[in-house]
C-alpha cells in the first residue's frame, strides 16, 4: 500500500517533469514566433539617411548641393520647460503649435525623441544653442537640406520633398519597400528623374532598447549594421552661365529657352519663364510657398520646355521644305506665287521664286502649294483617298522629326505633342473619307492641329544643324566618378533625308536671319545664325514669339528655340533674346550691350488664362476657322493649366513624428 | 570533534552537491537578469552590493551560516520543538498585522534592522515538523475523522492567517501537503477529489456551464450503465447521480466565486491561462514577455549574459519570480532541461531518503519538504511556460530574496541534519 503510493508520488513528479519539459521543447524549439517576438521587443532598427548626390554644371561649377541644417527632437520624459513663452518665441512657433507638438511627442512615446522642428538653419542653430542649456530633454540633430545655387533652372531640377502619399501607395503596389512616410524624395526635374542614383543607399543600424525603448548598445556588436552609402553626384550637360543668362533674359516674360548641343544632343540650358527659387520648396517653407507658385496664374510650377504645349507655326515650314524635297514634289527652284491659295501672307515680301526665298520671307501660300503636292503625291483618284494616303505617307516623314513623338529626355513628365494621323482626322469628322487636303491645309504653315513643344523644337534646329541626324536631347552626361549614362544618349537617330536638302534650307534660314522675317536686333555681324521665324497662334490672347535657330552655320555648336508667350511675332521677339544666347554661349560674351538691355527689360501685358474662351480672334486672319481648329484650341487650353507638376497635397511638414518600425 | 566528522560522514552529498549546484546556478542567473552591458559590475565594483545579484551573495553567505548552525544544533532538538516552533510562527504570522511593514501591496513583512524577513515563508517548515510531529505521535491514524480534523486544523491555520496578510501565493503552498498525507494514509478519496477540484475548475472556465452539465449527465449515465448487474443497486446509483449533481452545483458555484469572490486581478490572471491574448496590455502581459523570453531561447539559448528579454527588463520580476525565464532564455532548451532535471533529481533523492528514514517524524517531515519543493517548482515553471496561473511564489533556491533562500534551505537542512542520524534512532515505527 505505501509502496504503491511511493510510486504514485514519484510517477506523478515525474509526468509533471515530462508535461513541462515538452511544453519547453514546443516552446523553444518547434515555434519560432517568439524569436520574432523577442527581436521585435528588443531590437531597434535605426535607418541612417545618406547625402543625396551633388549636381555640377558641364564645367564641374556646383549648381545643387546639401547644407547642414538642424532638426529639433524632444524626449516629453525629460523635457522641462520653465518659461513657454520665451522657447515659442525663440523658435518662432505660436503657444497652440508648441502644445500640439509636445503633445504628439508625448504620444508617440514618453522616453523616445520625437522630430518637433525640422530643419532649422545654422544661424538659427547658433542663435539658440546657448538657451538650451535650461530647456532639458531637446536635442539637435544633425541633417541635410538641399540648396540649389542657382535660381536659374529650378524647373529642369526639380526639387525635394517629403514623399507624397499617392507615391507610397504606389511604391507598396510595385512591391518595393524603399520609403517610408516622412522620407525625402527628389519631386519633381532631374531630383526625380534621378532620385534613385542621388539618393544613395539608407543605412541601417540595429540597436537594442529595453522595454521603456531606452537605448542600450549596439545589437550583436553591428554585425548587421550596413552603412550608409552617399548618393552619386550628377554632372549635367548645362552651362550654367549661358542658363543664368538666358534666365536673365526671359524675366518679366512667360515661355521657354532651349539649348542644344547638336554634335552630342547634350542640353546646354533649359529656361522655363517664370521661374522661382527652388530652395524655398526644399525646407520648412515648402508648404507656404507651394501653395503660392500652385496657385499663380503664371503656372510658374510647370516645366514648359518639354511639357508645356504650343503650334509650332512657321518654324514648321522648315520641316514641309525637307519633306517636299525628299518626296521630290518639290526641287530647290521650284517657285510659288500667292495665287491661288486660301492661306495668304499677313506681310508683302518678294515673290517666293524658290526654296530659300519662301523660308526666308516664310511664305505661306508657297508653303500651302507644297503640302498640297505633298499630300496628294499619289495615284489615288479619290479625292478624299488621296488625302488620307498623302497623310500618312507625311506623317511617316514628319514623325522622324519626333513630332508627336517623345524624345525620351531624362525629365519627367515630358509630352509628346501631336502629329494628327488619319484616325485622328476620321474621328473629327466622324467617319473616314470625310476629309481631303483643304481641311487639313493648316498644318502646311505650322497651325491647325500639329503640336510641339519648345524642348522638340530646339532639336528640330539640332537636326537641321547637323543636316539631318539627332542624339536624343539629354541633361545628364555623367553619374557618380564612373557611371555611365543610358547608351540611348549616344544613338545617332537619322531622320531619314539626304544632306543636300538641308544645305538648301539652311540657305533659306540664312537669309531669313540676315535680309528676313529676322528683326534688326537678331543679327549678329561676327557669327553666322541660321533661324527660322514663327508666330503660334492662340486664342487666349497675342501670338506666341517662336525662333529656332542654330550657329554658327559651319560645325554648328549650339542649337537652339525660344518660345516668348504672347509676344506678337517670332522675328521680333525671340530672335534676339535667341541671338543673344548664341552670342554668350560661343563668344563667352555679349558685345551687343544696348540689344542686351532691351531685350532683358522688355515686357510683355500678362495674358492670364482665361476659363472662358475668347470669342473674337481677329489677328488670325489666315487660319480656318473651323469646329477643328477650335477642337484644338481647347486641347491647347486645357494642356497647358492642366500639365501641372504632380505633386503630393500639401501638408504642414514641420508636425512631423517619425513612423514606428514597420513590423 | 568526533561528531563533525560524523556528520560529514554521514550527510547525504548528494542532495547537498544538488543544493549547491541549484543555489550557484540560481546566483549566475541572477547576475545575468540584473547585467548591464553598458555597466557591468562584478564583485568589488562599487555599488555591486546594491544590486539583487550583491544582495543575493550576502544572502548565499548567511545561509551557509544558518546550515552549519542546523547542523551543530543536536538532531532530536527538531523533533521534541516541532510544536514550538509552530507555535512560534503562528505568533510570528499574527504579529505582522500589529509590527508588520507593507510591501509591494502585502502586509505580511516584519523589519528587522536593515532587512525584512517574511515569516510566512518559515510558517511552511514548521507547519511540516508539526505534522510531522503530530502523525508520528503513536495510534494516530489518517483514515480516523478526529486524526483528518487535527491535522486540517495544523495545515489551516497558517494559511488562512497568510492570506488575511494578502499573501496568496504563498497561502496555496499548503495544499501541497496533501501529497505528504497521501502518503502517510490519508484516503486517496481526498487528493482523488482535490484532483477532480481543480479539473471541474478549470473546465468550468474553458467551457459554458451547460455543456459541463450534459458531459457530468452523460457520464453518470454512463457509469450506471457500466456497473455489473450485482452493482447496480438503488444505493449505488443515487450516489453517482448524487456526485454528478454534487459537480454541477461545483461549477455552477465557481461561475459565482469567479465573478463575486476574486478580486479583479486575480481573476484576470486565471482568465490570462485559458486565453493567452487575453489583456495583452497588462494582466497578459507577464505572461506573454516570459513566454517570449523563454521561446526565443531555442535550442541551445542566447548564451550567458546575451539574453535581451530579461536583461532590457521586458520580463517583469526578472530576478525574484520569473527568474526561470533567464535561464530559458539564454541556456535555451538545453538549459531548461538541465534545471528541470536539477529539482526532479532533488525531489525525488528526497523521496528516497525520506523512505530510508527509521522513525516516522523523520519520514513525514522528508515528506513535507519534498510537498513544499514540489509545489513551488510546479506552480513557478509553470506560470513561466503558460501552464499555470501567475502566482507569486519564488522558484526555491533560483529566486532572489532572503527569506526564501533561508527558509528553503533550513528546510532541506533540517532534514539532512535528522537523516544524518537515522541510525542512531531505534524505534521503528
Amino acid at each position: 500500500m505505501e509502496e504503491i503510493r511511493k510510486r504514485f508520488i514519484q510517477g506523478f513528479f515525474i509526468l509533471i517533469a515530462l508535461i513541462y519539459v515538452g511544453r519547453l521543447f514546443y516552446l523553444q524549439v518547434i515555434d519560432e514566433t517568439y524569436k520574432l517576438d523577442a527581436e521585435n521587443n528588443a531590437v531597434r532598427k535605426l535607418i541612417q539617411v545618406p547625402f543625396r548626390g551633388l549636381v555640377y554644371d558641364r564645367n564641374k561649377k556646383l549648381i545643387v548641393s546639401n547644407t547642414v541644417v538642424y532638426d529639433l527632437y524632444v524626449t516629453p520624459k525629460k523635457a522641462r520647460v520653465a518659461d513657454t513663452l520665451r522657447f515659442c518665441e525663440m523658435f518662432g512657433i505660436t503657444r497652440t503649435e508648441f502644445d500640439s507638438l509636445t503633445h504628439l511627442a508625448k504620444v508617440y512615446s514618453p522616453v523616445r525623441p520625437s522630430l518637433m522642428l525640422r530643419q532649422l538653419s545654422r544661424q538659427d542653430y547658433a542663435r539658440v544653442q546657448d538657451a538650451m542649456v535650461d530647456y532639458p530633454g531637446f536635442d539637435f540633430q544633425v541633417s541635410a537640406l538641399r540648396t540649389y545655387d542657382s535660381k536659374a533652372m529650378a524647373n529642369a531640377l526639380g526639387y525635394v520633398g517629403e514623399i507624397s502619399p499617392e507615391r507610397l501607395l504606389k511604391q507598396e503596389e510595385t512591391g518595393e519597400d524603399y520609403y517610408r512616410q516622412g522620407d525625402y524624395v527628389g519631386v519633381t526635374g532631374l531630383e526625380r528623374q534621378y532620385e534613385e542614383q542621388l539618393r544613395g543607399e539608407r543605412g541601417i543600424k540595429y540597436m537594442m532598447v529595453n522595454s521603456r525603448g531606452v537605448e542600450k548598445g549596439a545589437y550583436k556588436n553591428g554585425e548587421f549594421d550596413k552603412e550608409p552609402i552617399a548618393g552619386k553626384n550628377l554632372i549635367t550637360s548645362i552651362d550654367i552661365n549661358l542658363q543664368a543668362y538666358a534666365d536673365s533674359l526671359m524675366q518679366h516674360k512667360v515661355g521657354s529657352v532651349v539649348a542644344i548641343e547638336p554634335s552630342t544632343g547634350e542640353v546646354l540650358a533649359m529656361v522655363s519663364a517664370p521661374t522661382y527659387d527652388p530652395s524655398l520648396l526644399s525646407g520648412r517653407t515648402y508648404s507656404k510657398y507651394f501653395q503660392q507658385l500652385n496657385l499663380n496664374p503664371m503656372h510658374p510650377l510647370l516645366n514648359r520646355p518639354p511639357s508645356a504645349y504650343y503650334r509650332p507655326g512657321s518654324t514648321f515650314k522648315i520641316i514641309q521644305a525637307l519633306v517636299a524635297l525628299q518626296m521630290g514634289v518639290i526641287s530647290p527652284g521650284t517657285g510659288f506665287s500667292h495665287a491661288g491659295s486660301p492661306i495668304n501672307c499677313s506681310h508683302s515680301h518678294p515673290v517666293a521664286s524658290d526654296v530659300q526665298k519662301a523660308i526666308q520671307y516664310s511664305c505661306n501660300p508657297y508653303f500651302y502649294q507644297t503640302y498640297k503636292r505633298i499630300i496628294y503625291n499619289n495615284n489615288e483618284r479619290n479625292v478624299f483617298k488621296k488625302s488620307a494616303f498623302g497623310l500618312q505617307k507625311w506623317d511617316e516623314m514628319v514623325a522622324k522629326f519626333g513630332i508627336g513623338q517623345s524624345l525620351e529626355i531624362d525629365l519627367p513628365n515630358e509630352k509628346k505633342g501631336k502629329l494628327p494621323d488619319v484616325p485622328y482626322y476620321d474621328k473629327m469628322y466622324k467617319g473616314e473619307l470625310r476629309w481631303k487636303f483643304s481641311n487639313i491645309a493648316s498644318n502646311s504653315i505650322g497651325e491647325g492641329e500639329i503640336i510641339v513643344n519648345p524642348l522638340k523644337m530646339a532639336n528640330v534646329a539640332a537636326i537641321i544643324a547637323n543636316r539631318g541626324w539627332y542624339i536624343r536631347p539629354h541633361l545628364v552626361k555623367g553619374i557618380g566618378k564612373v557611371g555611365q549614362i543610358d547608351d540611348k544618349y549616344k544613338e545617332k537617330i537619322s531622320v531619314g533625308i539626304d544632306r543636300r536638302h538641308f544645305e538648301t534650307v539652311i540657305g533659306g534660314m540664312v537669309a531669313a536671319v540676315n535680309n528676313g522675317t529676322v528683326s534688326g536686333d537678331g543679327r549678329m555681324s561676327d557669327i553666322q545664325m541660321c533661324g527660322k521665324t514663327g508666330t503660334s497662334q492662340n486664342r487666349h490672347g497675342e501670338n506666341h514669339s517662336i525662333f529656332i535657330a542654330f550657329a554658327p552655320r559651319e560645325n554648328p555648336k549650339i542649337a537652339i528655340a525660344v518660345f516668348v508667350e504672347n509676344a506678337g511675332s517670332g522675328g521680333a521677339h525671340a530672335a534676339p533674346i535667341a541671338s543673344l544666347c548664341i552670342e554668350k554661349y560661343i563668344k563667352g560674351r555679349v558685345d551687343r550691350k544696348a540689344i542686351e538691355t532691351k531685350w532683358m527689360n522688355k515686357g510683355y501685358p500678362l495674358n492670364i488664362i482665361r476659363t472662358t474662351p475668347k470669342t473674337d480672334n481677329a489677328k488670325n486672319a489666315t487660319a480656318q476657322k473651323d469646329s477643328a481648329v477650335k477642337k484644338v484650341d481647347e486641347e491647347l487650353f486645357l494642356t497647358s493649366s492642366q500639365t501641372l507638376p504632380l505633386m503630393g497635397a500639401d501638408k504642414p511638414n514641420a508636425v512631423k513624428i517619425p513612423m514606428k518600425p514597420k513590423k | 570533534m568526533a561528531r563533525q566528522e560524523k556528520i560529514s560522514k554521514n550527510l547525504d552529498w548528494i542532495t547537498v552537491l544538488l543544493f549547491i549546484v541549484s543555489v550557484g546556478v540560481g546566483w549566475a542567473n541572477i547576475y545575468a537578469a540584473i547585467y548591464n552591458p553598458e555597466n557591468p559590475l562584478w564583485i568589488g565594483d562599487a555599488g555591486f552590493f546594491d544590486t539583487n545579484a550583491g544582495k543575493q551573495l550576502i544572502w548565499i553567505g548567511t545561509t551557509v551560516l544558518l546550515i552549519i548552525a542546523i547542523l551543530v544544533v543536536d538532531y532530536r532538538f527538531y523533533e521534541t520543538t516541532a510544536f514550538f516552533i509552530y507555535g512560534f510562527f503562528i505568533f510570528m504570522l499574527l504579529s505582522v498585522f500589529v509590527i508588520g511593514a507593507e510591501i509591494k501591496g502585502s502586509h505580511s513583512w516584519i523589519r528587522m534592522g536593515g532587512f525584512q524577513i517574511q515569516p510566512a515563508e518559515f510558517a511552511k517548515m514548521a507547519t511540516a515538523l508539526a505534522l510531522a510531529k503530530y502523525i508520528s505521535t503513536p495510534l494516530v491514524n489518517l483514515s480516523r475523522f478526529k486524526d483528518q480534523f487535527n491535522v486540517a486544523l495544523i495545515i489551516l491555520v497558517p494559511p488562512v492567517l497568510i492570506l488575511l496578510s494578502k499573501e496568496t501565493g504563498v497561502a496555496l503552498v499548503f495544499s501541497s501537503f496533501l501529497i505528504l498525507l497521501y502518503r502517510e494514509g490519508l484516503p486517496g478519496i481526498y487528493p482523488a477529489s482535490f484532483l477532480s477540484i481543480i479539473l471541474l475548475f478549470v473546465l468550468s472556465l474553458i467551457y459554458p456551464s451547460w455543456q459541463i452539465f450534459i458531459g457530468l449527465a452523460i457520464l453518470a449515465s454512463l457509469i450506471i450503465w457500466i456497473l455489473p448487474r450485482y452493482e447496480r443497486k438503488t444505493r449505488n446509483i443515487l450516489l453517482v447521480v448524487g456526485i454528478a449533481f454534487t459537480m454541477g452545483l461545483f461549477v455552477t458555484g465557481v461561475d459565482w466565486a469567479i465573478n463575486n469572490v476574486l478580486q479583479e486581478h486575480q481573476r484576470n490572471r486565471i482568465k490570462v491561462l485559458i486565453d493567452p491574448d487575453f489583456d495583452r496590455k497588462k494582466t497578459g502581459y507577464n505572461v506573454r514577455q516570459a513566454k517570449i523570453a523563454i521561446g526565443s531561447g531555442g535550442l541551445l539559448g542566447k548564451g550567458y549574459l546575451q539574453g535581451t528579454q530579461t536583461k532590457f527588463d521586458f520580463v517583469p520580476e526578472q530576478s525574484t519570480d520569473f527568474i526561470f525565464c533567464t535561464v530559458g532564455e539564454e541556456e535555451g532548451f538545453m538549459g531548461s532541461l538541465v534545471v528541470v532535471g536539477l529539482f526532479l533529481g532533488l525531489l525525488l533523492r528526497v523521496i528516497y531518503l525520506a523512505e530510508r528514514q527509521k522513525s516516522r517524524f523523520a519520514r513525514v517531515y522528508g515528506y513535507g519538504v519534498v510537498s513544499i519543493l514540489f509545489f513551488h517548482f510546479m506552480v513557478n515553471v509553470g506560470m513561466t511556460i503558460g501552464l499555470m496561473p501567475v502566482i507569486g511564489i519564488p522558484l526555491p533556491f533560483f529566486s532572489y530574496g532572503g527569506s526564501s533562500l533561508w527558509s528553503f534551505s533550513i528546510l532541506l537542512f533540517i532534514f539532512l541534519k535528522i537523516d544524518a542520524h537515522r541510525s542512531q534512532v531505534l524505534s521503528r515505527w
